[in-house]
């Protein structure tokens, strides 16, 4: 079993209105030292170890569900856990 | 003709795509299921707006893989008329029937007004009542209807004239003003703006009418051919 954490963050070039607000309201609340907040999605994804090596079936969810490659990056890692 | 009107779990501008077509424009729709695995019998197919599956990780992510949709794509490769209006427009750029994506406003704000419109190319099927660059006025009512594509592949609609309606005042940031775009085989087409609310006088405008109009008559011209 495998225990799959992904990260879904907005690409350089996307706007993270969302994030901002977030900024904008860290900033009212006194924090004027954050310079930056991006908001993403965060997945926990428990995969049954099977024949396929694992790392090509996350990116394929990624590419295919997860995240959208046109405006979305994603990074993963990934660990061994016993089994359920 | 016929259209096939998908409904999703969420959709919920699909009784209005249906009294658009039915009682004012007097053509046959049908509301068909998310489950439906077959649109033989259809002329046309059209994606609603709404939420569907609740808008859950992306607006359009999961209604892509409702069973309808490969009935849809081979609607699409078949060269038959599918068109997607708001979250119908989310979800053909997640099915990659249509290029680039919807993001967040820019202002972060869900906007619900009417919106002013350039009819950039009047030479497709869905634009073809409309005159030249003619203004009109359709209702948007989205929080996610900020389209983006990077620039080779903006370069690419703009080189085959695929961006059909942009909008005068930008309201929501999209990339070049982009309303709403066509595929390059001139078939599928997607817009953020709402024209089934546009199509009696008493909803304020009847601009919407013309793409329908426009879609009715090519079927005509294409069945008498």
């Amino acid at each position: 079993m495998y225990l799959v954490k992904i990260y879904v963050t907005y690409k350089q070039s996307i706007l993270d209105p969302k994030g901002e607000a977030v900024n904008d309201a860290l900033h009212r609340l006194g924090y004027q030292n954050v310079e930056s907040v991006e908001l993403g999605k965060y997945f926990e994804i428990k995969l049954r170890a099977d024949d396929r090596p694992v790392a090509a079936e996350v990116d394929e969810m990624c590419d295919r569900l997860l995240a959208n490659v046109n405006m979305e990056t994603y990074r993963y890692e990934i660990t061994e856990m016993e089994a359920l | 003709m016929k259209f096939a009107v998908p409904v999703f779990p969420g959709s919920n501008c699909d009784h209005d795509m249906v009294n658009a077509l039915r009682d004012v424009l007097k053509m046959e729709a049908d509301l068909v299921a998310a489950s439906t695995t077959t649109l033989d019998g259809y002329d046309a197919v059209i994606l609603p707006g709404g939420f569907s599956y609740g808008d859950y990780l992306r607006s359009g992510a999961i209604a892509r893989f409702a069973p309808v949709m490969d009935a849809v794509k081979a609607f699409a490769n078949a060269g038959k008329p599918v068109m997607g209006i708001c979250n119908g427009f989310q979800i053909l750029t997640e099915a990659g029937l249509l290029p680039g994506a919807l993001q967040a406003n820019r202002s972060s704000k869900f906007i619900c007004k009417t919106s002013d419109l350039v009819v950039k190319n009047n030479q497709t099927r869905f634009s073809s009542a409309y005159a030249a660059q003619a203004h009109i006025q359709l209702p948007i009512a989205h929080g996610e209807g900020n389209y983006y594509c990077d620039a080779a592949t903006l370069a690419d609609l703009k080189a085959h004239h695929q961006i059909v309606f942009e909008y005068v005042d930008n309201p929501n940031g999209s990339t070049a003003n982009i309303a709403g775009i066509i595929n390059r085989a001139g078939n599928v087409l997607g817009m953020m703006p709402h024209p089934e609310r546009a199509v009696e006088t008493i909803l304020g405008s009847t601009d919407g009418l013309g793409i329908f109009e426009s879609l009715i008559t090519s079927q005509k011209e294409a069945t008498h051919a």
